[in-house]
């Protein structure tokens, strides 16, 4: 069991034994190997389901959205991010949720290792610092966990929590020397034909399960325009003309909320890139606004604002 | 029946001499997985694979169908109808749990009392080629439920893979009439069908994933309204995986595609979404993830087994293996077994 396991656990009986909190929402180990899966602890004893390892993928703020109840979060930083984009938008109320802030060295893409197996069956897997190792019927695997992890990952910028009220371990270091938009610049060398036939292909892959949005924590409307009737804003078959609304209306109502945490991506079973326009529209955001989503709690998103003062004439 | 052997290097040639009369459907490895894809030549096919990523319910049951078109004018609304699917299908490998699924979905869209035209057409012109299962997932519990790695439910013919060949076995006049037209088989040896019995054994051992589903049904009648529905659904996150990539789940919608003239579409659905039981006055009556998530393990595990004396779910894994936050079917079964009713 490694440190911030460990921490993670003291952390939960402490806040729940002392009712700081009503509920502990953090991973457990999945059947499944490489896998974790969202864990609900209220009761002391079953704090030691809980683990910390680079497999712990789901983004949690997901599951703190609307409660009544006090909760204390499991967060890595993109979580924690999630959860300040929230607050600020009152989907949670701050005295409502406890971060338990985990400094995160990157979570492991399983479709780069599936891609890599090409085939052959994971039956049991370890993952340190360095290396994942995996064993199946007839094989062994070695691999080196920086090529393996998440492409959220490779260009997060924020490892380590912003905000938080507790942070176990020791702080990652942060990412030096990666361009944090570098998966963006092939999207914006495309020639906007080149960009139709890209998204075409891409977005032609979805079969609407909707796993990206409800995966993801800002994807938290009461009725999502795709699921409203009166009016139908638009079709609900896997039509490229439909499926590409849907995805660019949701991306767009991302924009400047979006942490880039990769759960929409990871969440695809068809294997589509989900983050690569939210990425693009990230930067822009940064590029126009100077903004970073989730990195304090005073700024509000600019699309989410309205001042007197704004050099736009048209907006006044 | 016929059991003849063909020469894996044979395969090519095979779909090619299918795609003649026939249009086939095999999987293909693309963009890091396996699908059911139309294809046209031998070397698009790849039969060495666990299984297809979706399971092949959407040759049968496409996502988006138009069911017919109309106009509207001063004269009243004129429709047409689709065409009907005339052409003759083959699927070729099909893993068992797939194939069963078929049996199962025909109860709903094939029976004599309720034949959907759109989808019989199109199944009763299919012939089913299977591929026993050598090599089961870890996530695969299909002995659990009915099911073996070896199963012929639902196929014309089934090959199993013997290494340099394939031995395939004519299950129905349908799958005998394929084979009898091509000369690409030789007579199957002693050995051959020796060998198939012995990786059949073998592999049946190799499931061994299991869950218990017996008295499940029976259980599960007394827990409409049991607690446990609330512990189970807490980590689900209401998204259509599950249910759109199982193979017996075959729920729909039916809607009207306006602009000038109009298009009535049948599309899939989920008893996960919001919308699958919203009423027109607004009413909800499954309201909240704890109704829906009772409705998919009731349907698979209660209500079919009540219509027709088995089990809604073939064990495929599949929603095992895709669940975005992992949530186990299997652990669910085990949850509904463990639980203390009143």
């Amino acid at each position: 069991m490694n440190s911030v396991e460990n921490s993670i656990r003291d952390v939960a009986r402490k806040l729940l034994s002392e009712k700081k909190v009503d509920l502990i929402i953090g991973y457990e180990q999945g059947k499944v190997p490489l896998r974790t899966t969202p864990c609900f602890v209220n009761k002391i004893e079953d704090v030691e389901k809980l683990v910390w390892n680079a497999c712990c993928d789901a983004n949690l703020a997901k599951y703190s959205v609307g409660r009544k109840e006090k909760v204390g979060v499991v967060a890595k930083g993109c979580d924690a991010r999630s959860i300040t984009v929230c607050i600020i938008e009152k989907q949670i109320a701050k005295e409502k949720v406890f971060i338990i802030g985990v400094p995160c060295s990157g979570i492991i893409d399983r479709k780069k290792i599936d891609m890599k197996l090409e085939g052959r069956e994971i039956l049991e897997a370890t993952v340190d610092d360095e290396k994942i190792t995996l064993r199946g019927e007839d094989f062994k695997s070695v691999l080196p966990k920086k090529d393996f992890i998440c492409d959220s990952c490779s260009t997060c910028q924020h490892r380590n929590p912003p905000i938080y009220d507790v942070l176990l371990g020791e702080k990652a270091p942060e990412s030096t020397g990666v361009y944090e938009f570098s998966q963006v610049s092939g999207l914006e060398e495309k020639s906007t034909k080149e960009r139709w036939e890209h998204f075409s292909e891409e977005l032609g892959k979805c079969i609407r399960c909707y796993a990206c949005r409800n995966v993801c924590p800002l994807c938290y409307c009461k009725v999502c325009f795709v699921d409203q009737t009166l009016p139908a804003w638009f079709g609900k078959t896997n039509d490229l003309s439909d499926t590409m609304i849907y995805h660019l209306v949701r991306a767009y109502h991302l924009a400047g909320r979006c942490v880039d945490c990769g759960a929409c991506s990871r969440a695809c079973p068809m294997g589509i890139d989900l983050r690569e326009l939210l990425k693009k529209i990230e930067k822009t955001m940064k590029e126009r606004f100077n903004y970073e989503a989730g990195v304090s709690l005073e700024k509000n998103p600019p699309l989410g604002e309205f001042k007197m003062e704004d050099s736009q004439e048209f907006i006044k | 029946m016929k059991r003849k052997v063909i020469k894996k290097s044979k395969i090519p040639v095979l779909i090619k001499d299918l795609t003649m009369e026939y249009e086939v459907f095999a999987p293909v490895k693309q963009r890091g997985f396996v699908s059911f894809e139309r294809v046209s030549s031998g070397n698009e096919a790849c039969l060495e694979f666990q299984n297809t990523k979706k399971p092949p319910k959407e040759i049968f049951l496409p996502q988006t169908e138009i069911l017919f078109s109309y106009k509207v004018s001063k004269n009243g609304v004129e429709t047409t109808e689709s065409p009907a699917v005339e052409r003759k299908m083959v699927l070729l490998g099909v893993r068992p749990c797939d194939a069963r699924s078929f049996v199962m979905v025909d109860k709903f869209f094939s029976s004599e009392e309720t034949r959907d035209k759109y989808y019989s057409q199109k199944k009763e012109n299919a012939t089913i080629v299977g591929l026993a299962c050598n090599h089961p997932l870890s996530t695969c519990f299909c002995t659990s439920v009915g099911g073996s790695p070896f199963g012929k439910d639902g196929m014309d013919l089934l090959l199993s893979d013997l290494g340099d060949k394939y031995l395939i076995e004519a299950l129905t006049e349908k799958g005998e009439n394929l084979i009898e037209k091509l000369p690409l088989f030789e007579d199957a040896q002693t050995e051959d069908n020796d060998k198939a019995t012995e990786l059949s054994k073998n592999a049946q051992k190799a499931v061994r994933s299991r869950v218990s589903v017996e008295g499940l049904s029976k259980k599960l009648d007394m827990m409409f309204e049991d607690p446990v529905w609330d512990q189970i659904r807490k980590k689900c996150v209401n998204c259509g995986v599950c249910t759109y990539l199982c193979p017996t789940c075959c729920c729909f919608d039916i809607l009207d595609e306006v602009t000038d003239d109009g298009k009535r579409v049948r599309i899939w659905d989920s008893c996960q979404f919001p919308l699958f039981t919203a009423q027109g006055s607004g009413h909800n009556p499954r309201p909240s993830g704890r109704e829906m998530m009772r409705q998919r393990i009731m349907h698979k595990f209660n209500y079919y087994v009540d219509n027709f004396g088995e089990n809604f779910c073939v064990g495929c894994g599949r929603c095992v293996r895709e669940c975005p936050v992992s949530l186990d079917i299997r652990e669910i079964i085990e949850e509904i077994c463990s639980a203390e009713t009143k």
